[in-house]
């Protein structure tokens, strides 16, 4: 219901109306709504192929589509889920939205370079779209080559220079939060005084900046290879395959945690605001999200143990594989800590971020399991290594990701999500995830390859399960869509700070006027201190 | 003073804050484009390893003239532009702007030098995708030779193309008289660009024109 009090307070949402003030805007808030719009869609159009890829495989043969068309499904859906959902998610909506208020700022530092991105990354979307409408893409979101540049058959071109084009959008992203983070900061906020999520948005616009130029002139080189018919990468024609596949995974490695780092970043602050304590450990949690850019790169080799790469490397690789379990092992026990003897309240994002730990935690160990080198090349290729990621893309970030985006909604909306409804998604969509993917390991471990569209009947009953979980999750997923709609326009009016947290965002108004602030914050105590609420409402 | 603050735009506090940011994103920028090279310079690497002979082959068809004269005609472009900055934070408007069309001249210099050398290479045959017709020893890495120097070229040609339309905005401007020692950001940033691209060919030149010709 609207109360009568209507806020008469100019924002970012009322101060300009129309289309025109939306799609020419340069302000980040409304720029992190067309992304939220943007991945939205792309995220239920990935969800469509889940869904018929899962429908596929409740029998034993193939009988709901054929090989080729299952081969397309599964394709499209990883494109579109990992390079035009996981990729921008956090950072493009959430990152955009916060970085600036988080650290005082009344903008990004580039805001045309900001709005150029997004349509960068429209115009990507378009290209595979168009691929997909037109007869799609076969070669899984891998596009191993020679299949992917001399034997498919269908649109590679197309969809490999969509996200040629979507990676110059995740790459000018991170240029503007690395430069916004480095030069914007409010007097007063030194760098160990920045909330975690900050830190977690730097490291991952570090990774965007490294990486994504590889991936960029590799499926560059794709696109060359197969439109000229030239030979790179083709051993028929001289090239070297193994070169792509290293190229491949110097990015596409380090992109799992482009997708994972800024939800880590969500959890440090959901944890923290409802168990009213400081992070535990601050220092280390900030400079892990770092040593994880780092070791990102150091990894990639683990994905080839059997693409014919030498023993030796493949030993090292696994060894610097094992290595990235620290930094993630601390960040997981440091929110444990900060749990520890807390007052915890259990709101909707305090729910996800549960979720968070508890499925990151078996993705990340499931993770080691993979890095040792006998027990890969037992599981490779095989429905273990997909239940692994999903665990780290779906029960890792996308749990981060509905978290995050329950915890602001208030400030972005100006209005409150019903919560009983929100505690329910949250529920079902735990349950529904695990369901889904907790299968999906035995049936690997059982070696059912990944990718096949027929199996033989002794796994049916794992499918048939995790088909099951997957409608209980697609549930889940439609509940969140219903009611944020809902809200935006009969949810309960939000106060500027509902959860009682200390960041910068918080102390503006909710909605945020369109320049955030109307004095630039001075800001002089760490991140996550409460008791200056307190010190706020005796002021 | 009217000047700078027309300048200011509004997410930045003052001129010199953002002046740091935008010197700062170019070079942050150009982290980005050193990888986006270098994942081109390591399939060059990569290769040249495992086929020695036939990239040493490969190499004694392209003119060493030619390529002499078009790293000579590019290290004057970023002379000039050197200069034109130093002229910016001079206050030298007439420099600024004719030092920016040498530049200019130099770089449209460069671009006719190489597709001159590529018309030659299509004229003998040796343009994968188009009319590769070699036939001596190991013609499949000789035409790999041949897709990595197209590609990288190709892709660093590209890049000498954008630095011209981005100097051509510059030199206008600087006539308009929109550049004062307080306030040439955009010189200076547009500097930085142009050298990397330099820098980018002082390093293709000796790995296409110079190492290995003996190998003849």
């Amino acid at each position: 219901m609207i109360t009568a009090t209507v806020e008469t307070r100019e924002n970012y949402l009322t101060h300009e109306y129309g289309v025109k003030s939306w799609l020419l805007t340069q302000d980040h808030k409304r720029i992190a709504l067309l992304y939220l719009g943007a991945i939205s869609f792309f995220f239920f159009l990935g969800g469509i192929f889940a869904t018929v890829i899962r429908l596929e495989l409740l029998t034993p043969p193939g009988d709901l589509v054929s090989a080729q068309t299952y081969n397309k499904l599964f394709s499209l859906h990883g494109i579109i889920m990992v390079f035009l959902f996981l990729v921008p998610s956090i950072p493009a909506t959430l990152g955009n939205f916060l970085v600036p208020m988080m650290i005082g700022a009344k903008d990004l530092a580039f805001p045309k370079l900001n709005l150029l991105s997004w349509y960068i990354f429209m115009v990507g979307g378009a290209f595979v779209l168009y691929a997909m409408l037109v007869g799609g893409v076969d070669t899984g979101w891998t596009f191993y080559v020679p299949f992917s540049t001399s034997y498919a058959n269908t649109y590679v071109i197309m969809t490999g220079l969509g996200i040629f084009i979507a990676g110059f959008s995740s790459i000018l992203t991170g240029l503007n939060f690395i430069v916004t983070i480095h030069r914007m900061r409010a007097p007063g906020l030194t760098w160990f005084r920045l909330p975690l999520f900050i830190w977690s948005m730097y490291a991952t616009s570090i990774i965007q900046v490294l990486g994504t130029p590889v991936i960029a002139v590799t499926l560059l080189l794709v696109v060359l290879e197969r439109g000229f018919h030239l030979g790179i990468f083709d051993p028929a024609l001289g090239g070297d395959p193994v070169l792509f596949q290293h190229l491949f995974w110097f990015y596409s490695h380090p992109a799992v945690y482009i997708m994972v780092l800024p939800g880590m970043g969500v959890i440090s602050e959901i944890v923290s605001v409802y168990s009213r304590k400081k992070v535990f450990g601050y220092k280390f949690v900030a400079f892990s999200s770092v040593a994880i850019a780092i070791l990102s790169f150091l990894v990639w080799g683990h994905h080839m143990f059997v693409s014919s790469q030498s023993v030796y490397a493949s030993m090292v690789f696994s060894f610097l594989s094992f290595l990235v379990a620290v930094p993630s092992a601390i960040k997981v026990f440091n929110w444990t800590a900060t749990l520890y003897k807390s007052s915890i309240s259990y709101h909707t994002p305090m729910l996800y971020a549960f979720g968070f730990i508890g499925l990151f935690t078996i993705g990340g160990l499931t993770g080691t399991f993979l890095a040792t080198l006998g027990f890969d090349v037992h599981v490779t290729d095989t429905y273990f290594v997909v239940a692994h990621f999903h665990y780290i893309m779906v029960g890792g970030t996308m749990m981060a990701y509905l978290g995050g985006l329950h915890y602001w909604w208030p400030k972005m909306t100006g209005r409150m999500y019903p919560e009983l409804w929100a505690r329910l998604s949250a529920l079902v969509i735990f349950l529904g995830f695990n369901l889904t993917f907790f299968p999906q390991f035995i049936m690997g471990y059982l070696v059912m390859p990944r990718r096949y569209h027929a199996y033989p009947g002794e796994f049916q009953v794992y499918h048939v399960l995790s088909t099951a979980g997957a409608s209980v999750l697609a549930v889940g997923y439609l509940i969140p869509a219903v009611y944020l709609i809902w809200s935006l326009r009969y949810g309960n009016l939000a106060p500027d700070n509902p959860w009682e947290a200390s960041g910068l965002e918080w102390q503006t108004t909710s909605p945020p006027p369109p320049e955030n602030f109307d004095i630039t914050p001075v800001v002089n105590h760490e991140a996550y201190d409460y008791s200056i609420l307190e010190e706020m409402k005796v002021g | 003073m009217a000047n700078h603050t027309l300048a200011l735009r509004h997410q930045f506090d003052n001129v010199e804050q953002q002046k740091d940011a935008s010197t700062f994103g170019m070079w942050v920028f150009l982290v980005t484009e050193i990888l986006f090279f270098g994942g081109m310079f390591c399939c060059y690497t990569v290769y040249r390893a495992l086929y020695p002979s036939a990239f040493g082959h490969a190499s004694n068809h392209l003119d060493i003239i030619l390529g002499a004269v078009s790293t000579a005609v590019l290290i004057c472009s970023s002379f000039t532009m050197a200069c034109a900055v130093n002229s910016a934070a001079t206050g030298a408007k007439n420099a600024l702007a004719a030092f920016l069309w040498v530049t200019i001249l130099f770089a449209a210099a460069f671009l006719v030098v190489e597709m001159s050398e590529w018309h030659m290479l299509y004229k003998e045959g040796l343009m994968p995708g188009f009319n590769f017709t070699y036939h001596d020893v190991d013609p499949a890495h000789v035409q790999l030779f041949f897709c990595m120097y197209f590609a990288m070229t190709g892709l660093h040609a590209s890049h000498v193309t954008i630095g011209i339309g981005l100097l051509v905005v510059m030199a206008f401007r600087a006539s308009r008289g929109a550049f004062t020692p307080q306030y040439y950001t955009p010189i200076e940033i547009s500097g930085l660009y142009w050298h990397f691209v330099d820098l980018v060919w002082i390093f293709l030149f000796p790995l296409y024109y110079l190492i290995a010709r003996h190998l003849h």
